[in-house]
């Protein structure tokens, strides 16, 4: 197995949601150009972890980080990063399809908008295309850009939002049970889409899913009551796990 | 994947880029806009709040003139026997002189020197004083041929003079009174026998006529007010409950239903002035019932809150929970002891906090009273029974207060802001109570 | 009277009627189908109902029956130029008033009422005694349909009287023999209660159709005397009570909707920004504080801002714009303080809570995801306000403004107060317009004859209003339940 070079590098993280201790102590190093996968039963914190790594827990007044997180060497909770900034950086996928109520087109041209990638609505157009062919959408979608996105099938919505998501060109790509809300060939579609994706990003993917996991993942991280109990290869956690807590629920005695 | 069309942006996530300093910029700016919007609703609350207060307290207070007035039996009862209806035949007119002769002894005994001849001395008193005399008069015969001390309203230049509304230069082309009258009124001042002090009469008295402004008051216009409200809650509160309940628990979904909730929603939102027009067609001019009559205006208010009531108490039926209804019917009862004998009493306090705050909005609502009558004469005489303060005509709170506002003088003026403290005061107890009650009687279920 | 009669009856009804359900079964309540109390209230409901209904609807068919056969003696000779059908009619009715009037004070006996002559008495002088006012001698013709009037009322009132007592008993003597032990007394109670419920529901409907007929027919009335076209492709509103009067609507909509336009220009900003601010920014606690102090602002009679504009808002503007020399900005723009300016700037303020409280509730609808799919993206909280809920909000908000919009043109005394009195189509907002609800109000207060289009246009105008504020309100009740509807 070959080493990538590190990307986000998490020490000593705590969570909590006013008295709540929802994540504790963790640590854990995420590759670049890997697909890691979170796992764990309802409630083991994986989302929050997730959240926390693009500062979308910023917006929940209640909630306060500490520790710190890094990526590429840089603490993303220094008072001088702009989370804003951050955002664009580390692109987020949601669980349910969430497109805006507006066109596929205005959809994915949102981010590059806001950031001002684009000069001009020729280099607007491309990277319109190009997200959406490398959301593997394009083909469906090309003679319809400015229908509603909401107009779309619940695969199709996802794979546009992630097509928004790529369209900012993003470094880390976060994905919060993203295929959760889909049936299983539009799963199968976005799933390989992940793995694509794996070439550009590092991937941080939450599952339910064992399986998914295991197809998706290079990584696996198991969380459980807000600790993680055990990470490494996705292989051998499946095959190997170390603690016993990660074997009764990969043998499906917890969760 | 190569074929990348932008270049990557690397860039220490420390160091803010130009783009996002300015979108952080816009985002300061657009947030200052909603604190703006948020000042400027409350600075207009603050305002409305300051501008009524300040110009409406001076109605509660008016000025008194102090006078010993001595009751001459050859003026007032010529024949001697204290007989009521000889005494009565006395007018107004017949008190004007004993007045002068007060005044002219209250000056000469203290003594201030004035070139003013004694009618124009009483010229300060207010026009209603002769006839507070004469009542006075008759109903204490015995006292006649005593001196007796007096309190007598002012008249409304000399309060406003105290209140600082009028001035020595404003009264240049006035011809109520003149600047040696002024002088007069520094020195009794002086001397304690003008006193400006709080005026009861405001708040339980009638109105008075245009040139009688300091003897106007909102009493009469609150028993019209009471006896409209008397109509809207013995109508609206049953008529709105019941029609409420049957929309909630028996109508049956068709297209009949939904027309009279669309028709409901539509009426809640129909101008208040439109159901003025049809009080006057339906109530006045078909029904014949009396012009100006509260029995009339609650009417009209009555249909005006029904919606009001009708969609709080949909609102709080709805909020109690089926589980209650499964158990009233699972042991017997009918579908109609359920609803109430169960579930109207739990929905109660709702349906009383919707009710407070109907009746709130009809006491100030003032544009269909306009319209049935309820302006332009004065109310002068409170009602005595329940019918009579049904059927004669009235004013109400809101139509004073509008009824001042047209008039010429500006001592009204104080007297419409002075009205709108007291519609206030009603206002706020009122939605005050129906807080207290919802927080009383709030209930998770 | 009539009414405690059958009421006192219905409450003997009720006692008689439970004690002979109990009696039926030898005093052992458990053999009876209900309640003793439900053949009691079946009595109270057989009695008390019909003929209350009846009596209700006799007081309301009754007048018109009688007018219809009262007009038919007025010979149309005796209606002079410039008078109506109705004016004649409402002689006729105060003559017999006034004739019942002078009975009732022992004037004159009701035999020499019934053998009135205008030949040998002068009605109007004895009319005065008892302190009834003519406006001019009494003709013939017209005394003639004043003793109509007066017998066909007396007679109506007989049958009435006799035809409820009827019922009633009828009624009672029913529910006595319906009462046995096997009676389903408590739903046929139900039932009538039932009814009763429905009849309240219907009152909604009833208050509506009242509103449009009662405008209708005088609508109606008016615009036999008026041309339709002047009415509403006319210029000028100039009532004169001579007759002959310029009664044109578009100088009247023209003030309404310019006072309605600026009224929205203060009140949308305001509302809106304060709305995204309270859903999107304000914590808790600022909400807490903020949202019902805005509200108070809704909650205060429409008098007090006419006030407001008249007193304190009018003089300041004046101050500002006016006064030459003296002025703030040395102008002479402004004359008086009634101006579409104040008006329009008053009722904004009364406005800004409508809008903020719909709104704050149609923003809060907006589904959070679609906020996180924004910040997401790295999309700062205005941009995503700006660009994404804003946009998913709008029909909601349109709505909203809508319903303000309608309450605009509808708001009576701001305008009457605070906008003037003089009908004129002009740009300027530092001068004097007025409004469909001035004018409504106008018109139909202080002595009115209701014969005279002058005063049949407040109809006309009332008509017109309660058809632009309906459209309005059913355009923005249908755009926010759509919205509703979108996100459930």
């Amino acid at each position: 197995m070959t080493t990538n070079p590190v990307k986000i590098t998490a020490r000593n993280v705590q969570v909590y949601y006013g008295d709540n201790h929802a994540i504790k102590d963790v640590n854990v190093d995420i590759e670049d150009k890997t697909v890691t996968a979170f796992i764990g039963p309802s409630g083991c914190g994986k989302s929050t972890f997730l959240r926390c790594i693009n500062r979308m827990n910023d917006t929940i007044d209640i909630c306060r980080v500490q520790g710190d997180i890094l990526i590429d060497g840089e603490d993303i909770y220094d008072r001088k990063v702009d989370p804003v900034q951050l955002r664009a950086k580390v692109g987020m996928v949601f669980q349910k399809p969430n497109p805006f109520p507006k066109s596929i087109y205005e959809n994915v041209a949102y981010g590059p908008r806001i950031h001002g990638l684009a000069r001009g609505k020729a280099e607007l157009d491309e990277i319109v295309e190009h997200a959406l062919k490398r959301a593997a959408i394009w083909e469906e979608v090309k003679d319809r850009l400015n229908a509603p996105g909401t107009g779309l099938s619940g695969g199709q919505q996802q794979r546009l939002c992630i097509a928004r998501a790529v369209a900012t060109e993003p470094e880390v790509l976060l994905m919060d049970e993203p295929c959760s809300a889909l049936d299983p060939i539009a799963t199968a579609q976005v799933e390989e889409l992940i793995d694509e994706l794996r070439q550009n990003y590092s991937v941080v993917i939450v599952t339910h899913s064992m399986q998914q996991a295991a197809r998706v993942s290079q990584k696996t991280a198991f969380f459980h009551l807000g600790n993680l109990v055990e990470f490494g290869e996705t292989d051998r956690i499946f095959t190997q796990p170390e603690d016993p807590r990660t074997e009764s629920y990969i043998t499906g005695r917890i969760g | 994947m190569s074929d990348t069309p932008v270049t990557k942006r690397k860039g220490s996530l420390l160091v803010q880029d130009a783009r996002t300093i300015k979108r952080n910029r816009a985002e300061k700016r657009f947030q200052m806009y909603g604190i703006a919007a948020i000042s400027i609703g409350m600075l207009m609350l603050v305002i409305l709040l300051t501008t009524i207060i300040a110009r409406g307290t001076g109605a509660f207070q008016q000025t008194f003139i102090t006078l010993n007035v001595p009751l001459l039996a050859e003026k007032l009862d010529k024949k001697g026997n204290r007989d009521l209806a000889d005494i009565k035949k006395v007018s107004t007119f017949g008190y004007a002189p004993l007045m002068q002769a007060a005044f002219e002894a209250k000056v000469a005994e203290l003594g201030i020197e004035t070139d003013l001849k004694p009618k124009k001395m009483a010229a300060l008193l207010s026009k209603d004083a002769a006839a507070q005399l004469r009542n006075f008069v008759l109903e204490n015969t015995d006292l006649i041929g005593e001196t007796v001390e007096f309190q007598f309203l002012a008249q409304s230049r000399v309060d406003g003079y105290l209140k600082q509304r009028v001035t020595r230069d404003s009264i240049a082309k006035d011809k109520n009174i003149n600047a040696t009258q002024l002088d007069l009124v520094d020195a009794l001042v002086a001397s304690g026998h003008v006193v400006k002090k709080f005026n009861l009469d405001f708040i339980i008295g009638s109105d008075a006529s245009d040139a009688r402004p300091e003897a106007a008051g909102m009493g009469t216009a609150m028993m019209g007010s009471f006896f409209m409200m008397l109509v809207v809650l013995s109508l609206a509160l049953p008529i709105g409950v019941a029609a409420s309940i049957y929309l909630e628990e028996f109508a049956p979904k068709n297209w009949i239903t939904d027309i009279i909730e669309v028709n409901i929603s539509n009426l809640a939102a129909v101008p208040s002035i439109v159901f003025g027009i049809l009080g006057l067609a339906v109530f006045i001019n078909y029904m014949h019932l009396p012009n100006s009559a509260p029995l009339v205006g609650g009417l009209v208010l009555t249909l005006m809150t029904l919606p009001t009531i009708i969609i709080t108490t949909r609102a709080s039926l709805k909020s109690v929970p089926p589980s209650i209804r499964d158990a009233a019917l699972g042991v017997g009862a009918s579908k109609m002891q359920s609803v109430f004998h169960h579930v109207l009493p739990l929905a109660a306090p709702g349906i009383l906090t919707g009710t407070i705050i109907g009746l709130a909005q009809a006491l100030g609502e003032t544009a269909p009273l306009l319209l049935i009558g309820m302006v332009g004469f004065i109310a002068s005489n409170p009602p005595e029974t329940i019918a009579e303060g049904l059927m004669s005509p009235n004013s109400a709170m809101p139509a004073q207060i509008y009824e001042w506002a047209k008039r010429a003088d500006p001592a009204f003026y104080e007297r419409a802001w002075g009205g709108i403290i007291i519609l206030l005061v009603f206002l706020i107890t009122m939605n005050a109570i129906a807080v207290l009650l919802r927080r009383r009687f709030e209930r998770r279920w | 009277m009539l009414v405690l009669i059958v009421l006192v009856l219905a409450s003997f009804g009720y006692i008689l009627v439970r004690r002979r359900a109990i009696a039926s079964v030898g005093g052992d309540q458990r053999i009876l189908h209900s309640l003793p109390s439900y053949y009691g209230s079946t009595a109270l409901m057989f009695i008390a109902v019909p003929s209350l209904l009846v009596l209700a609807l006799w007081l309301l068919i009754q007048p018109m029956l009688v007018q219809n056969a009262v007009i038919g003696l007025i010979p149309a000779e005796t209606i002079n130029e410039g008078s109506s059908v109705g004016l004649v009619m409402s002689d006729v009715r105060r003559i017999a008033d006034g004739l019942d009037t002078a009975i009732a004070q022992g004037a004159i006996t009701s035999v020499n009422a019934a053998s009135l002559n205008v030949e040998t008495s002068n009605i109007r002088a004895q009319l005065a005694e008892v302190g009834v006012a003519l406006g001019s001698d009494v003709a013939a013709p017209v005394l003639a349909a004043a003793q109509r009037y007066r017998a066909m009322n007396a007679n109506g009132s007989t049958a009435m009287t006799l035809s409820v007592l009827t019922l009633a008993l009828i009624g009672f003597a029913l529910a006595y023999r319906m009462t046995t032990a096997a009676f389903r007394a408590r739903n046929t109670v139900e039932a009538g209660v039932k009814t009763l419920l429905i009849l309240a529901a219907s009152l909604a409907i009833l208050t509506t159709v009242g509103i449009v007929f009662s405008m209708l027919f005088e609508s109606i009335n008016f615009f036999r005397m008026h041309d339709w076209r002047d009415f509403f492709l006319g210029s000028k509103w100039a009532p004169n009570f001579r007759g002959d009067s310029d009664l044109s609507i578009l100088p009247l909509l023209w003030g309404t909707l310019y006072i309605s336009f600026i009224a929205l220009l203060v009140a949308v900003p305001i509302g809106l920004f304060a709305a995204i601010y309270l859903s999107e920014y304000a914590g808790p606690k600022t909400r807490a504080v903020a949202k019902p102090l805005l509200e108070i602002l809704a909650g205060i009679p429409t008098i007090v801002y006419g006030l407001f504009a008249l007193l304190t808002v009018g003089p300041f503007l004046v101050s500002v714009f006016g006064r030459g020399e003296e002025g703030f900005l040395s102008v002479e723009w402004m004359s008086g303080a009634t101006a579409v300016l104040t008006a329009g700037l008053v009722m904004g303020i009364m406005l800004i809570p409508f809008v903020s409280s719909l709104s704050d509730d149609i923003i809060n609808a907006v589904p959070q995801s679609l906020r996180d799919g924004s910040f997401g993206l790295g999309a700062t909280h205005s941009e995503t306000v700006r660009q994404v809920v804003l946009p998913a909000a709008l029909p909601g908000i349109v709505g909203a403004i809508l319903l303000a919009a309608s309450r605009a043109i509808g708001e009576t005394m701001i305008v009457v107060l605070g906008a003037g009195a003089i009908a004129r189509i002009s740009l300027n907002p530092l001068e004097a317009m007025t409004t469909i609800t001035t004018r409504i109000v106008s018109q139909l207060t202080g002595d009115t004859n209701f014969a005279s289009p002058e005063t049949l246009v407040a109809f006309a105008l009332g008509l017109t209003l309660f058809v632009l504020t309906l459209g309005l309100n059913v355009i923005a009740l249908y755009i926010v339940r759509r919205y509703r509807e979108q996100y459930e």
